[in-house]
């Protein structure tokens, strides 16, 4: 009998699978098909979330202003490569016509090579590697590019602002994204004259206990110690910093972004961490004020940048689709061709810079912010 | 005498199901492909199911014949992917032919993959249990760390390497090929569904001759009784070392075929978590059985896609179904339906 039930159960949850599968969408040509992958479950998923909410956000507004109407669809790619080309597949299956390309660098390598193929423009809000663009007519980014921009120039600020002149610099040696910032950093430094005097790496499996790396930092004597990182394991730094009393200055990436609402992490800690950041959720910006409270309403936490990368795309997305007069029926070959003209000759002013422009590669030209966090909010630096 | 003759029929008969099983998935699904009657979504997956498929037909060797648990398999499939696709990048100015720098870069890989194999076997083939599973655990990560610091390159002068950093001094023609934990960035796809298939029957024709013969009863008998295999004069070391090595070499042919599918491969993606997901299709196949591995390395890896409009729950369902799968096909009152059914089966097919 008990074996019965079990069947009957395991026959129940088939069914409903496969009744859940064949729920449809809106009718085709009413709006435009926008699909984008992240890491909405897994270890990366504070990124994937935040942009499918962030995105979320922008369409609901521009579909209740009328006008362009947009339908959003994000897939989980869980931060993988394989898991992204099989989310953006399912995304062709389901019509997308529009892109978002993928939130990290890594997925976002695959699939753009996909969009290339298929000729589905991609405007990616955060996935920041150069080969992410490199040699696509038609994949764009949002956020502006780690390695040649965001290393080089926070040696650039560290040293013109005399903020130290030993500098330490601790960085995740099987991640692209850490290892590039380093490599950019170690250059720019090498240039200026900034001497680095301790480096130590880690990697994935051992990013728990930091005591090496800091003792080292420590017995360096670096009074500034770089962390080209994502934010879990900079915030065990801090904190173990903090137990040992070592108190050097720190120096963060775009990356470290979050690490304010993080369960679990006394924001006292990171007082004093500098960073370089294209969005500050503090600003008095009426337009981000508006969507930070927004986000805060609907989300309950402080939206960081990917947020806002992914709500400037589909803004981006809507003035480039009204200048050139696009309309909804229009097959994605025939739109990729009209976003190409319009991106490359448009200038957007969004929530994370303004007077933005993108180049024939696909790059973005705007500013990064140094900002300086202080009783647990970023301030700007200059 | 009686009882071993059947069995041997029915291994046969059972090899000649599963060749049957794979050339006719392979001819509905390319026909659904050239008609285009496929969704883009499972069309995807056509070519990562090949190379999981025989990840797990190549694990199964090890696991299921030789009675070894290996917990490093990615690691060798780690070996052939960047082996491979770094040959194949490699000749791409030489070769022209896209089929034959595949078939190339998957030789590659599984020579590399079979190098890692007799070094890693050398040493772990003498240990035997807990502590083999224990050292191919080890060795797959170690692969992922020496390939996150790894970086190669090609130029006019040949191949360059570096370690750590990129230290490599090249001409202006020289690109990068490896570069470290980016992995390789410049992939040409060049894996098809047909190379895929080919691979699996490939495969499966080593792996069923090799059990078939004196040498996979050598390895059965070792798997049964290690003591009385010696004792009859089997050299266990060879017969073991064989048997991990052949499953090595499948994987990192395997692996080739993976990598060559996207346009990008990190090291990463081969962790403790990718050998893990091939023991389950293996474990879930049944241990020995060929035609179970393929056909759990499919299901397992179309699941998860079918499950998508679940979003957040996706995975949960997947392992619910999982846990279920493994208590259902585990349960001794269907297990004795099952035999119920099949002796009728047989006797209508007797009498016919």
């Amino acid at each position: 009998m008990k074996n019965t039930k079990k069947l009957i159960s395991f026959i129940m949850v088939v069914t409903m699978i496969l009744a859940l599968c064949s729920v449809s969408a809106l009718a085709d040509g009413e709006a435009f098909k926008l699909g984008g992958t992240g890491p909405l479950t897994g270890g990366a998923a504070i990124y994937g979330n935040a942009a499918a909410n962030g995105a979320q956000i922008a369409v609901d507004e521009i579909n209740a202003e009328g006008g362009i109407q947009f339908e959003l669809k994000y897939e989980d790619d869980t931060h993988d490569a394989e898991k992204a080309v099989n989310a953006y597949n399912a995304l062709k299956d389901w019509g997308m016509q529009l892109s978002l390309g993928s939130v990290t660098s890594a997925p976002a390598n695959a699939t753009s090579a996909e969009n290339f193929a298929d000729r589905i423009f991609a405007l990616t809000p955060s996935a920041s590697a150069p080969t992410v663009i490199d040699g696509k007519d038609n994949v764009f980014q949002m956020c502006f590019l780690d390695y040649p921009t965001q290393g080089g120039a926070s040696a650039q600020y560290i040293s013109s602002m005399g903020l130290a002149e030993k500098v330490g610099i601790i960085w995740k040696n099987d991640e692209d994204y850490s290892t590039g910032l380093r490599n950019s950093f170690v250059d720019t430094a090498a240039e200026l004259g900034l001497e680095i005097v301790a480096e130590t790496t880690f990697a994935a499996g051992n990013d728990t206990d930091f005591s090496v790396q800091l003792t080292e930092m420590q017995n360096a004597g670096a009074e500034l110690v770089f962390l080209p990182m994502y934010y879990q394991p900079a915030s065990l730094i801090l904190s173990q910093a903090a137990a040992m009393g070592y108190t050097p200055k720190w120096f963060g990436v775009d990356g470290m972004d979050g690490i304010l609402t993080m369960e679990g992490f006394d924001p006292a800690l990171a007082e004093g961490v500098m960073l370089l950041t294209p969005f500050n959720a503090d600003s008095e910006d009426p337009a981000t004020v508006a969507f930070v409270e927004k986000y805060q309403e609907l989300y309950g936490e402080t939206p960081n940048q990917f947020a806002a990368d992914a709500y400037d795309c589909v803004y981006a997305y809507k003035q480039a689709l009204e200048a050139a007069g696009a309309t909804p029926d229009m097959t994605n070959e025939e739109l990729n061709d009209l976003m190409i003209e319009q991106f490359t000759t448009m200038t957007f002013d969004g929530l994370t810079g303004t007077g933005m422009t993108w180049d024939e590669t696909g790059a973005v030209s705007k500013g990064a912010h140094g900002c300086v966090i202080e009783n647990g909010a970023y301030v700007g630096l200059d | 005498m009686k009882t071993k003759k059947l069995t041997l029929n029915k291994n046969t008969r059972m090899n000649f199901v599963t060749y049957g099983v794979v050339i006719v998935a392979y001819v509905i699904l390319q026909t659904m492909v050239t008609t285009g009657s496929i969704s883009s979504s499972l069309k995807g997956m056509l070519v990562p199911i090949c190379a999981y498929v025989v990840m797990a037909v190549s694990l199964n060797l090890t696991v299921g014949v030789l009675g070894e648990l290996s917990l490093g398999h990615a690691g060798f499939m780690s070996v052939g992917a960047f082996t491979g696709v770094t040959a194949a990048l490699a000749l791409q100015g030489v070769v022209a032919s896209g089929p034959l720098r595949l078939l190339i870069g998957m030789a590659v890989g599984a020579v590399f993959a079979a190098i890692a194999g007799v070094l890693i076997g050398i040493p772990v083939l003498r240990l035997k249990g807990d502590y083999l599973a224990i050292v191919t655990l080890a060795f797959g990560e170690i692969i992922k760390s020496l390939i996150n610091n790894l970086y190669v390159g090609v130029d006019g002068s040949g191949l360059h390497f570096s370690i750590l950093t990129n230290k490599m001094a090249m001409d202006e023609i020289g690109r990068i090929i490896i570069n470290g934990p980016m992995g390789i960035t410049t992939i040409e796809k060049l894996s098809t569904f047909t190379a895929g298939f080919l691979l699996v029957m490939v495969t499966l024709i080593i792996v069923f001759n090799l059990v078939n013969s004196r040498s996979g009863r050598a390895f059965m008998a070792i798997r049964d009784n290690r003591i009385a295999a010696e004792s009859v004069g089997l050299n266990v070391v060879k017969y073991r070392l064989m048997a991990f090595v052949t499953s090595a070499a499948l994987a990192g042919a395997a692996g080739t075929l993976f990598a060559m599918n996207y346009s990008t491969i990190i090291a990463n993606k081969f962790d403790f978590n990718t050998s893990i997901l091939i023991l389950v299709f293996v474990v879930l196949g049944g241990l020995g059985n060929m035609l179970g591995s393929i056909i759990a390395a499919a299901a397992l890896t179309i699941l998860p896609e079918m499950l998508r409009s679940l979003q957040d729950y996706r995975m949960l369902i997947y392992a619910i179904i999982l846990i279920l799968v493994m208590l259902v096909t585990n349960n001794a009152q269907l297990k004795s339906l099952f035999s119920r059914i099949i002796p009728h089966k047989k006797e209508a097919a007797d009498n016919e």
